[in-house]
């Protein structure tokens, strides 16, 4: 499979009063071409930031962002937004109401990123295009008139995945898209979402916290906590013999499901200057020893393709139940 | 049986607005038992909050509610003295609201909100009132409560802030808990742990618990007994297991279908067609009938009938899925 999107010791420092907040810290993943890659973990553990800096939205501190052989990373977002590369990975955002422009119509919506990015289209040839992925995203002609205010939530949702497709990119970058929406709509955009990605090729990066969706849509799934890929393997491998304890615990949070593991206690560790040295889920792990401490674990390859930064990783020969 | 703790019957709540008067919720009844857990499930706009609110007399003047009863351990809450109402509301029944950041004042330090309650409630002052209050914040497990105590609610996170507004619900050690979203917003190993608390609590109390949520699985973990409402009515209501292995209506058989589960396959993830019907003007005895599978006529002309699946299984339907071959065609 050739690579679409490649994130290598990646690193996104904020600087705050007394240090630096380490958002992103040497995060190195692959996406091939028309996969599907699960993005997970607990609000501040910095998915949003890695989402952000791998869009091109906010400038990466270090490491080398490449999206099909080409470097993205090394210009400034700034001057990224009117790059003709800025067509080849485009983001849906969160809450479609929110991230789309009350004063624009849906087609205007669609079509402002054609404008920008595509001027070598004439104005018919924009339009059309407009209609094309309005129908590819199953928004009826007739909706495209309308205002936001005027559309459903599945419309809006719909709205947001047809502006992110219309300039054709290579990587879309889905950030909760559904969170907002009830189950019953929610079906209907993750039927949307599996059929286009069947259909365009195009590759997704998935956020979400809802881990039975990412479940459905992912070929494989990257649990992120503080800053860093704890654990990355295929779907069905994690959720079925996860390796990192904190995998379990995020696993066993989910409802409706047998208990395996005691629920989490405590805070997060402090996401600024943390000690190189020290696993950062240490203290809140049930499994810690001395040496997690002393010496923070490397991302290794417990099984083929299945990935996990621990020094006491769950035995992949036992189930998960048996813990 | 002993007479339920909270017996809503025929609750009919509708607002004026400019684009005249929505139908929010339409004869609505529910009963919670003493140390029972109920929970009210749907989609966003099918009246679970409004339920809550008229419950606890917090809707505002738009609203114009009637009721055959709402009563609370036999005390009546339609036409109580409003004296009357605030011994109730509060301290025998306490209600966690959804988004607790915005719910909780940000100018007071969470000790000052807290110790306003208990003040109010308990008439405890000074020293005994903040005890009471950091003892209250280790019950929800603040880790460091006394530090804690002189927070602001934008010092703290929304895992905190909700466990301060469930320590301040619970303060006044209530018989029912009113818990609306308690979790939404939370993340899962967060929503994982309030739950296990508000679990812990009520069993150690011996509190009844009215759970509003939008998701199954976790209404499934935490309640004994589930009631479904769509756009204003409640169209199925029984045990948790038996709504679960054998949903009656339509509706409840469409929202299992459709919510992602360990199990599911994308192919077998079955949206429900339509969206929920205007609430403005004259509205179809079945509200679901336009989006349902089984519809004929009747749905749109003849009153809903109640059905008795099994006892205490109860479903609004004229044509609910009642043998097992029926239930595997919804």
């Amino acid at each position: 499979m050739s690579v679409a999107l490649n994130v290598s010791h990646l690193e996104k420092l904020f600087p705050v009063g007394s240090g630096h907040l380490h958002a992103v810290d040497g995060v190195s993943l692959t996406i091939g071409k028309g996969e599907s890659l699960g993005l997970v973990g607990e609000s501040g553990c910095g998915k949003s930031t890695l989402v952000r800096v791998v869009a091109r939205l906010i400038d990466k501190t270090n490491g080398s962002i490449t999206c099909g052989g080409t470097d993205i990373g090394s210009i400034s977002a700034r001057r990224f937004g009117t790059k003709p590369d800025r067509a080849k990975i485009q983001v849906v955002f969160q809450d479609p109401t929110d991230s789309l422009n009350p004063h624009l119509r849906a087609r205007e919506c669609i079509l402002d990123p054609l404008k920008r990015l595509r001027q070598d289209l004439s104005r018919a040839a924009m339009h059309a295009r407009v209609r094309e992925v309005a129908g590819q995203c199953g928004l009826p002609e007739t909706l495209l008139d309308r205002y936001p205010h005027q559309l459903s939530g599945g419309q809006k949702a719909r709205v947001g995945i047809a502006r992110a497709l219309a300039v054709e990119p290579e990587i879309l970058i889905l950030d909760e898209p559904t969170s907002a929406l009830d189950v019953s709509v929610q079906a209907v955009i993750l039927h949307l979402l599996a059929e286009l990605r069947a259909e365009l090729g195009i590759s997704y990066l998935f956020v979400s916290h809802d881990l039975n969706v990412v479940r459905l849509l992912c070929d494989r799934v990257a649990v992120m906590y503080l800053g860093k890929i704890v654990e990355l393997a295929p779907t069905a491998s994690l959720f079925e013999t996860p390796q990192h304890p904190y995998t379990v615990a995020l696993i066993d949070a989910i409802p409706g499901r047998a208990r395996t593991l005691a629920r989490l206690e405590g805070e997060p560790r402090s996401p600024i200057d943390p000690d190189p040295d020290t696993c950062r889920f240490y203290g809140r792990c049930p499994r810690s020893s001395d040496l997690c401490r002393t010496k923070a674990p490397n991302l290794t390859e417990r099984t083929p393709g299945h990935r996990a930064a621990c020094h006491h990783p769950m035995d992949p020969e036992r189930s998960a139940e048996a813990v | 049986m002993s007479d339920p703790l909270l017996d809503v019957r025929n609750l009919s709540v509708r607002f004026r607005t400019r684009d005249g008067l929505v139908h929010a919720l339409d004869h609505v009844s529910f009963a919670i038992r003493r140390r029972d857990a109920l929970a009210l499930v749907g989609e966003s706009g099918s009246g679970k909050s409004v339920s809550a609110f008229a419950v606890m007399g917090i809707l505002g003047s738009a609203a114009q509610i009637t009721a055959d009863r709402i009563a609370f351990d036999g005390v009546d809450l339609t036409s109580g003295t409003p004296r009357a109402l605030r011994e109730i509301r509060g301290r025998r029944v306490a209600m966690v609201f959804q988004n607790a950041r915005s719910a909780l004042n940000p100018i007071r330090t969470i000790g000052r909100q807290l110790t306003d309650f208990i003040r109010r409630h308990h008439g405890t002052t000074g020293a005994a009132a903040r005890r009471a209050a950091i003892d209250a914040l280790a019950q929800v497990r603040i880790p460091d409560p006394e530090r804690r105590f002189d927070a602001y609610p934008f010092e703290i996170s929304g895992g905190m802030c909700q466990r301060v507004m469930i320590a301040i619900a619970l303060s006044c050690e209530p018989e029912l808990l009113i818990a609306d979203e308690p979790t939404t917003g939370l993340d899962v190993t967060t929503q994982a742990a309030i739950m296990d608390l508000i679990d812990t609590l009520a069993s150690e109390r011996g509190m009844a618990t009215l759970l509003i949520t939008h998701d199954l699985g976790l209404a499934r973990d935490h309640c004994s007994r589930i009631a479904v409402m769509h756009a204003g009515h409640i169209v199925e209501e029984g045990p948790t297991d038996a709504l679960f292995s054998a949903p009656a209506h339509p509706y409840t058989a469409g929202l299992l279908a459709a919510t992602p589960t360990e199990v599911s396959s994308l192919a077998s993830l079955c949206p429900i067609p339509g969206g929920l019907p205007d609430l403005r003007g004259t509205l179809p005895p079945c509200r679901f009938a336009a989006r349902c599978a089984r519809k004929t006529a009747a749905c749109e002309t003849e009153s809903l009938p109640v059905v008795s699946v099994d006892p205490g299984h109860t479903v609004s339907c004229h044509h609910p899925a009642l043998t097992a071959a029926d239930r595997v065609s919804v």
